[in-house]
């Protein structure tokens, strides 16, 4: 069915192009606030455009392959993408990632059962050639490195699997070894091997191992940190399609997979930034939770609680307050009450603003989002270091469902896993309210002295059941 | 950086002999999109503010789901047996990773679209 093969390769070309200046202006819309979601739609204009040219272009095709793969992933990824709830977004983030990695990995290994079938392949002209064996094990290795790794990032935030770091010994060295297996495969596999069977088996272990080598340099990783993994690993799934590029000699493919390569390092590091901390340190670094207890609720003396009643008659007298939102929020879908009773306090004259940490919840942005879903105004969202010296004049701080960001002990105890991480002061207030299920540890697995300080009030419970209660109380006083 | 390179210009010249040294291999031209590429990716990225760290990742994402064009070449001739189990695999999960990147993307971009009063 020679259906497709309407457009010239040459015609095809000049689609991609503008495929390519499409995404870069997508990207660039994408990194404004108010342009961001043109930007999103151009980018999926910018692949429509490039799939369709494709199309164009193909020739003779499998059918059932073809279509049965774009309706099943459009399936998968749509109901996946409409269906998720708005917390578990970090988690899906990673998943795509993963899936886009897997099919890097893939294309490379169906070039690779091309040539062995000594079919011309798509590139290179004299067939087993230096740059298509180097793009190849490349492709290969790094979709790989990104499944596996992305896979294990889902699960760690998902909070389902490993959420601490896992296997303190010897894991650095035994990625050694796994990354030195890789190079000895990709160099037997790609330039050694002569016949078909081994160059198959050479790619096909290389898979297995470059699998095994994701998962081993993310597994030591701590749950708090994968934000900074996934943002990392969104860069890898840029570079192995850019490598893909090269194996199937296409533009396209190099140009936008090394934008999303770049950009992605460009947001790991800046995310890195916010926590204070390098790179190499939240990669390697043995932030040890065992080390320092899992602070439990028998560690703290001096814990005062409140109730929604208490708690609610010292807001009726405050005139400012500033809500720090963390994961709880999140988690028990909150934002809604908090800007009910933002809205109850303003109306009592009481200015409210919110103290967005960098890394709160999940992801940098997690709670920005979920606040605009519940429309709170964009100017009343602050970051650190606009409102970190606010604290000392505001009367309430109320930390919501957030634990780690609120620790004093960063900027106290050089001897904490946390220490020198910037951090919301609420101490400085009048009074902190600490919304929270449990005294249990925040994600860095951590004791936070904020709790045991005369001016912290612990009101325990669901974060939107307790702000259900405080709202009615306020309503009734 | 220049040591890294020598084996690539090395096999550059050989690529460009055995096409009878006429034009440009591709590897030349295709290194040579990669670097401006990057370049591009780096200055774009630079201004951005953290509120939208999150769509922007998840939107650079789907953009990474291109190689979903590289899987719709596995699904042609050639590629019988074993090419063709793995572009199946590669078009179902790119095709995933693009559908869903973007629509996920979208659904977060909303809540900060222009507030409408209930």
């Amino acid at each position: 069915m020679p259906l497709l093969a309407i457009l010239s390769p040459s015609t095809v070309e000049v689609l991609y192009m503008a495929s390519a200046l499409i995404f870069i202006l997508g990207i660039k819309r994408l990194s404004g606030v108010k342009t961001a979601r043109s930007g999103n739609a151009l980018a999926s204009l910018g692949m429509g455009v490039a799939l369709a040219a494709t199309l164009m272009v193909l020739g003779d095709v499998s059918w059932t392959v073809l279509l049965g793969g774009v309706l099943l992933g459009s399936v998968i990824g749509g109901l996946l993408a409409v269906r998720v709830q708005m917390t578990g977004m970090p988690e899906l983030v990673a998943f795509f990632n993963g899936m886009g990695g897997a099919a890097s990995t893939c294309v490379a290994l169906a070039e690779m059962a091309k040539y062995v079938r000594g079919e011309p392949t798509t590139s290179v002209s004299s067939g087993h050639g230096f740059d298509f064996s180097l793009a190849l094990a490349l492709s290969v290795l790094i979709g790989a490195v990104t499944l596996s790794g992305s896979l294990i990032a889902f699960g760690k935030l998902s909070g389902k699997i490993w959420k601490n770091r896992f296997g303190p010994i010897g894991t650095q060295g035994l990625n050694v070894v796994l990354a030195l297996a890789c190079i000895g495969l990709a160099a037997w596999g790609g330039f050694l091997a002569e016949d078909p069977s081994s160059i198959t088996t050479g790619h096909l272990v290389l898979t297995a191992v470059a699998l095994l080598l994701g998962v081993g340099l993310v597994l030591p990783i701590g749950g708090a940190d994968m934000p900074v993994v996934i943002s990392l690993l969104n860069s890898y799934s840029g570079l192995a399609a850019c490598a893909t590029g090269f194996v199937l000699q296409n533009n396209l493919l190099i140009v936008a997979g090394s934008l999303v390569g770049a950009s992605g390092l460009i947001l790991t590091k800046i995310m890195c930034k916010a926590m204070d901390r390098s790179l190499a340190n939240v990669l390697f670094a043995t932030f040890g939770e065992e080390a320092s207890g899992g602070g439990g609720a028998d560690e703290y003396t001096n814990v005062k609680s409140a109730g929604p009643e208490e708690a609610a008659m010292i807001l009726d007298s405050a005139t400012s307050v500033i809500i720090c939102p963390g994961y709880g929020m999140a988690v028990a879908q909150a934002q809604h009450k908090v800007r009910e009773l933002a809205g109850m306090l303003e109306e009592k004259g009481c200015k409210v603003r919110y103290a967005i940490h960098p890394v709160a919840g999940r992801m940098p942005g997690h709670m920005n989002v979920l606040l605009a879903e519940a429309d709170v105004p964009y100017e009343q969202l602050f970051e650190l270091d606009h409102i970190n010296g606010d604290f000392q004049t505001t009367d309430v701080a109320i930390v919501l469902g957030a634990n780690d960001v609120a620790n004093p002990a960063a900027l106290e105890d050089p001897q904490s896993p946390i220490a020198g991480m910037p951090v919301l002061k609420v101490w400085e207030a009048q009074t902190v309210f600490v919304i929270k299920r449990s005294l249990s540890a925040g994600y860095a697995g951590i004791k936070n002295p904020l709790f045991e300080r005369d001016n912290a009030l612990m009101c325990f419970g669901d974060a939107k059941k307790f702000l259900e209660g405080l709202v009615s109380e306020l309503k009734d006083l | 950086m220049i040591a890294l390179l020598a084996p690539a210009a090395e096999a550059v010249a050989q690529a460009t002999e055995a096409e009878g040294g006429s034009g440009l291999s591709f590897l030349v031209v295709g290194v040579w999109v990669l670097l401006l590429s990057i370049f591009v990716g780096f200055e774009l990225i630079t201004k951005v503010p953290p509120t939208i760290h999150t769509p922007l990742m998840s939107g650079a994402n789907a953009i990474s789901g291109i190689t979903l064009v590289g899987a719709l070449y596995c699904a042609g001739v050639g590629y019988e047996g074993m090419g063709q189990l793995f572009g199946f695999l590669a078009i179902t999960m790119a095709t995933i990773n693009v559908v869903g990147g973007f629509l996920v993307t979208d659904r977060m971009l909303s809540m900060f679209g222009p507030k409408k009063k209930k």
